[in-house]
């Protein structure tokens, strides 16, 4: 009955190299993070890496389970394919994936939190891009938080959610699908451009539909499905699913990713508790409707659905907040009172008018800007400049970034401070392994040779052998878990003793 | 803002002139929103990439996830 669940935010951002058009997008990426990783990794220390061994012991001991690994160190690195791939102080991953540097956030247990360290993520990219460009033989260096060069190229921002295994895969298809296409109207983050090469210029509410073209699959750069299959938990697949879900935008409001993860989590926690069995949403033609409902800037288009009956998206999203009231109860917890009050405000700005939604919708403030922008300088929709500010919406460089600009004048609001997302950008949220991950990377930052989501691998000087410690529950290793075991450890050497002996 | 409240406020509520009073509040209302408006769009001229053809054009992408 809450919105409460393990999820975070995984974003690959547009990069460009103003005036260096031949510069390959993998080395430039790879740039961005190494940028990073220098400025942030003391010198003479070594730079972890990822660990890419898949074996999870699952054998519990508050979480852990100690084992010595035979490997050498060569094996436990990404050499193989040469491309940067640290994990931070604040248990985030950040590497090159597909010719887009790409952030991977902690893992988190509440929409707030994962928003939060979603922000402190622009504030890394921020910040590398900013080394980049200080150094002495810099390249001129952009990075944007959006999904679509216009161009054919689609670039993800991907949200992931633990979920009881137990749940019925068809269950998540047929009531998932018609959430994840209704709820574009307030998740959208604007877009200039219809067509997967913004053939036509007008204007739609999100950045990805057009890059959607099955129902169901396993993939995410070709034939893209509304709903993806990867079964991945990086956690015990006994009990867990990790659901990935890739047809949202990368949104610059704070408040557009918070009610995109709330409102998820509660329609995930009601399919999993099998509260909407009689509800029949799905539309006849899935695909279509993602796109239709994207065109819809009167949010009157009636989705045909499979049974029969039609609605507009509006009206179906107002049926599943309606559900979720009535599944959450008379008291539900803070963190769930508010992503209800917020959908339910939501809602009704868009009956209002995109005026009413442009302090918390990316594709409202973006469509008022450009809308602004037409009126006073007498624009049709394929002027260049509108295309500009479409792209520049999304510059993730405090002084160019139009979003930016809207939060500094207090027209796009903001829900933490400067402060709060430097913490976060710093420190791991304490109530998931991601503390434990976060902190062995900031405590013993030369001993620990890599690490994943569910291991973090550690080299001890004068031991032949690497000592892998696998974290497979995420709830583990939390700061209640784990705070006084690693303030009493000095070292590494010291922290696997302490483990160690708690195993046994 | 103090425009259209000082607006208001020299406008007591009187049953005799309501129609006037709104009249008053929605144009300073909408005269403000044009200020904002215009100085948005100063502040967004000044970052605007300057040549926004080009800017455009050479935003090229390989692709992703």
């Amino acid at each position: 009955m809450s919105v409460h669940r393990v999820m975070g935010i995984e974003t690959e951002f547009g990069i460009s190299t103003p005036g260096h058009s031949t510069m390959n997008a993998m080395a430039a990426s790879n740039v961005i993070v190494n940028a990073y990783a220098a400025a942030h990794m003391p010198l003479g220390r070594r730079m972890n890496s990822w660990d890419f061994l898949r074996e999870s012991p699952l054998r519990d001991a508050r979480g852990f389970d100690l084992s010595r690994s035979e490997a050498d160190p060569s094996q436990l690195t990404d050499q193989d394919i040469g491309l940067a791939n640290v994990v931070l102080t604040n248990g985030a991953r950040l590497y090159v994936d597909h010719a887009h540097p790409e952030y991977s956030a902690p893992e988190t247990t509440t929409p707030r939190d994962a928003t939060l360290w979603d922000r402190a993520g622009v504030a890394v990219m921020a910040e590398a891009v900013e080394q980049v460009q200080s150094a002495p033989d810099g390249v001129p260096m952009v990075l944007y938080k959006n999904n679509t060069d216009n161009k054919g190229a689609s670039y993800g921002c991907h949200e992931n959610y633990l979920m009881a295994r137990q749940t019925p895969f068809a269950e998540i298809v047929r009531l998932l699908t018609p959430f994840l296409i209704s709820r574009q109207i307030f998740t959208g983050a604007g877009r200039l451009g219809k067509g997967q090469h913004g053939q036509v210029l007008e204007f739609q509410l999100t950045q990805r539909a057009d890059f959607f073209e099955v129902e169901v699959g396993l993939e995410t750069t070709m034939k893209r499905p509304i709903i993806n299959t990867r079964d991945e938990p990086h956690a015990d697949p006994e009990k867990f699913r990790r659901l990935h879900v890739i047809t949202g935008d990368s949104n610059m409001s704070d408040s557009a990713t918070l009610l995109k993860l709330g409102t998820t989590s509660l329609m995930l926690a009601m399919i999993e508790a099998g509260v909407l069995n009689d509800r029949h949403w799905y539309p006849q033609r899935p695909v279509t409707a993602m796109h239709q409902v994207s065109y819809d800037l009167d949010f009157t288009w009636q989705i045909p659905l499979a049974f029969g009956r039609s609605m507009s998206a509006l009206q179906m999203q107002s049926d599943m907040l309606e559900a979720a009231r009535a599944f959450c109860g008379n008291a539900p917890d803070p963190e769930t009172a508010e992503i209800l009050a917020l959908w339910e405000a939501a809602l009704i700005c868009i009956q209002d008018g995109p005026a009413a939604c442009a302090a918390t919708m990316d594709w409202a403030a973006k469509y008022g800007l450009m809308q602004s922008y037409r009126h006073r300088d007498q624009l049709n929709w394929d002027a260049p400049q509108l295309q500009a500010i479409d792209l520049q919406y999304a510059d993730i460089r405090p002084n160019k970034g139009l979003a930016f600009h809207l939060e500094r004048t207090g027209r796009l609001k903001r829900l933490f401070s400067d402060a709060q997302v430097e913490d976060a950008r710093v420190h791991p949220p304490t109530g998931t392994r991601a503390f434990f991950r976060g902190e062995c990377v900031a405590r013993y930052p030369t001993e620990v040779a890599a690490a994943s989501w569910d291991s973090v691998v550690f080299d001890i000087h004068g031991q032949e052998a690497l000592s892998r410690v696998p974290t497979p529950d995420p709830l583990r290793g939390t700061q209640a878990h784990v705070g006084h075991i690693l303030d009493a450890a000095p070292d590494a050497e010291a922290l696997l003793r302490a483990l160690g002996s708690q195993g046994r | 803002m103090s425009a259209q409240e000082n607006a208001r406020q020299s406008h007591k509520p009187s049953t005799s002139e309501p129609v006037e009073q709104q009249t008053t509040s929605v144009t300073s209302n909408t005269a403000a929103l044009d200020a904002d408006v215009d100085s948005i769009l100063d502040e967004i001229d000044a970052v605007l990439e300057e040549n926004a053809e080009d800017f455009v054009k050479s935003f090229v992408q390989k692709g992703g996830q």
